[in-house]
């Protein structure tokens, strides 16, 4: 699904990620974690070729980064929710208009009944919020409306950077259940977060890995990849 | 090519939301908004000056052309001799239709722009004037005035040559101007509305980052881009025109239509001419739009 291959990735300052070689399997969740500037954000920007590496290989759905044009990025984007710590949003656009812009993107029809919508609103909590600006929602209320417009497309992996990081403990164990939810539907998961009680918390309801990245490297739980 | 047949699906596409991703308002917005009016309405006052001008050249060439003046000074003794000799040898050249005299009354109507109605000019001493109507094939002026010269000494044939032709330049030449300034517009517009676009996109690149994020591509972003500011700018340019036509209609004397003051204005199906105007502003738009999402998004990488 998305294999690194000796991947490594420089900012001008020097070496952030070295050599990085790993295996994302479908339908897993996995945690990143890892001290603040280790680099959490830069690998998943990876892994939406949002950031590209300066050497070895990265195939995202068995294609090489390196060889797709922005447009064949921007369609394969089509297949992966992203979550930002600081989502961003078209402001002038309600909440509704926000979360099925994907749709719109991706020459979908609107969803039809609008059971769907109504269902995905109550799902992330947002239901009598639907008509609300962007400015106007809470951390928590933009966290969960960047989650249903990340889902909307039913994408094969989520990716999530410190979705948490705003958000009291009750709403981030509200958006983690969410999160559980969407691997026990079979989608990918990927989380960075440097909370250690939300990992512990997650790994009670589902098997989750947990990637450590320190020291320029990514390990597996305590083992070398 | 085809990010343009892209383009333009997306400019007529039924999805709504692809503009809706541009914020409505804002500098940018006015700037094409007020531009585009301002030149549509320029443009249509360009071009009813264009059209008028035209008319103009039109009538003068065609009124003229056909006619020439024998003008005859002589002393009063001479004069009605000299006279029967030019109406026999006119009436004797091929390609004249009619020549008659000017009697008094013409000569006054002639006269009184200048000297006034209640001039007595039977006292003043005019030159005879023949008026000379050319029937279809025309005549040879050389000829005519080799054979003047030799039996009316005193003639001198104006085809009016000499006067048309710089008055019918100068026409063509305003008319061309006209045109010219619509050219100059349409590339002030071109250039105004890609400044207002490179404006709003770098003014939107979290607009930008938000589309690419959920997957859009360059051509859905930018035809959101081209969209909002192809139809805001063919909305401005129509409310300019129609601002404009309603002025030149107003305007327009009817008293006089062959004066380039009074004459300014669209004639029968000539007023179908200003819809163009928001047509090519839109065109314009579209294409300027497109250059510059391609260079912005290009630059964002």
């Amino acid at each position: 699904m998305i294999e690194f291959d000796a991947a490594s990735y420089s900012y001008t300052g020097g070496e952030l990620l070295s050599k990085m070689s790993l295996t994302i399997t479908p339908g897993a969740f996995y945690f990143i974690t890892g001290p603040s500037g280790s680099g959490k954000t830069t690998f998943l920007k990876m892994c939406y070729g949002a950031l590209l590496p300066n050497s070895g290989k990265l195939q995202i759905f068995g294609r090489d980064l390196r060889k797709m044009t922005r447009d064949d990025i921007a369609l394969m984007r089509r297949n992966i929710g992203v979550i930002h710590q600081e989502c961003q949003f078209i402001d002038h656009l309600n909440v509704t208009t926000n979360i099925l812009l994907p749709l719109s993107v991706s020459g979908q029809e609107k969803l039809n009944d609008n059971l769907n919508l109504k269902e995905l609103l109550t799902w992330v909590g947002l239901k009598g919020r639907s008509g609300a600006l962007p400015p106007e929602l809470s951390g928590g209320e933009r966290q969960r409306a960047a989650l249903a417009r990340a889902v909307i497309n039913s994408p094969e992996i989520i990716l999530a950077d410190e979705p948490t990081g705003n958000v009291d403990w009750e709403m981030s164990q509200r958006l983690l259940q969410l999160l559980i939810e969407l691997n026990k539907m079979g989608k990918t998961v990927l989380l960075a977060s440097h909370d250690l009680s939300l990992i512990r918390l997650a790994k009670s309801h589902v098997q989750a890995r947990v990637l450590r990245i320190a020291n320029k490297r990514i390990t597996l739980a305590g083992a070398d990849l | 090519m085809t990010e343009v047949f892209h383009l333009l699906t997306g400019l007529f596409s039924q999805d709504s939301q692809r503009d809706r991703v541009v914020p409505p308002t804002g500098f940018a917005a006015n700037l094409t908004l007020f531009t585009s009016s301002v030149m549509g309405f320029l443009m249509v006052f360009a071009l009813a000056l264009s059209l008028a001008a035209a008319r103009l050249a039109d009538h003068w060439s065609d009124a003229l052309a056909r006619s020439a003046t024998l003008k005859i000074a002589a002393p009063s003794e001479q004069l009605d001799h000299q006279v029967e000799k030019a109406l026999a040898i006119l009436k004797t050249t091929p390609g004249i239709e009619q020549a008659s005299v000017l009697d008094l009354n013409e000569k006054r109507r002639l006269l009184e722009p200048w000297l006034g109605s209640d001039v007595p000019i039977e006292l003043l001493s005019l030159p005879a004037l023949i008026d000379i109507l050319e029937d279809e094939k025309g005549f040879d002026s050389e000829n005519l005035r080799l054979r003047l010269f030799a039996d009316v000494p005193g003639g001198v044939l104006d085809d009016h040559t000499r006067w048309r032709r710089p008055l019918v330049i100068a026409a063509g030449r305003l008319s061309a101007l006209g045109l010219f300034s619509i050219l100059l517009m349409t590339g002030a517009s071109a250039a105004m509305i890609t400044l207002a676009a490179r404006a709003a996109m770098s003014a939107n690149t979290q607009v930008i980052s938000v589309l690419r994020l959920i997957g859009a591509t360059d051509a859905y972003i930018a035809s959101a881009f081209v969209r909002r500011f192809s139809l805001r700018a063919l909305s401005g340019a129509a409310l300019g025109s129609i601002i404009a036509a309603g002025l030149v209609h107003f305007v327009n004397g009817k008293e006089d239509k062959l004066s380039i003051l009074t004459g300014i204005g669209f004639e029968g199906l000539e007023w179908l001419w200003p819809i163009f105007i928001p047509l090519l502003i839109g065109i314009v738009a579209f294409f300027a739009t497109h250059r510059a999402a391609k260079k912005v998004l290009g630059t964002l990488g």
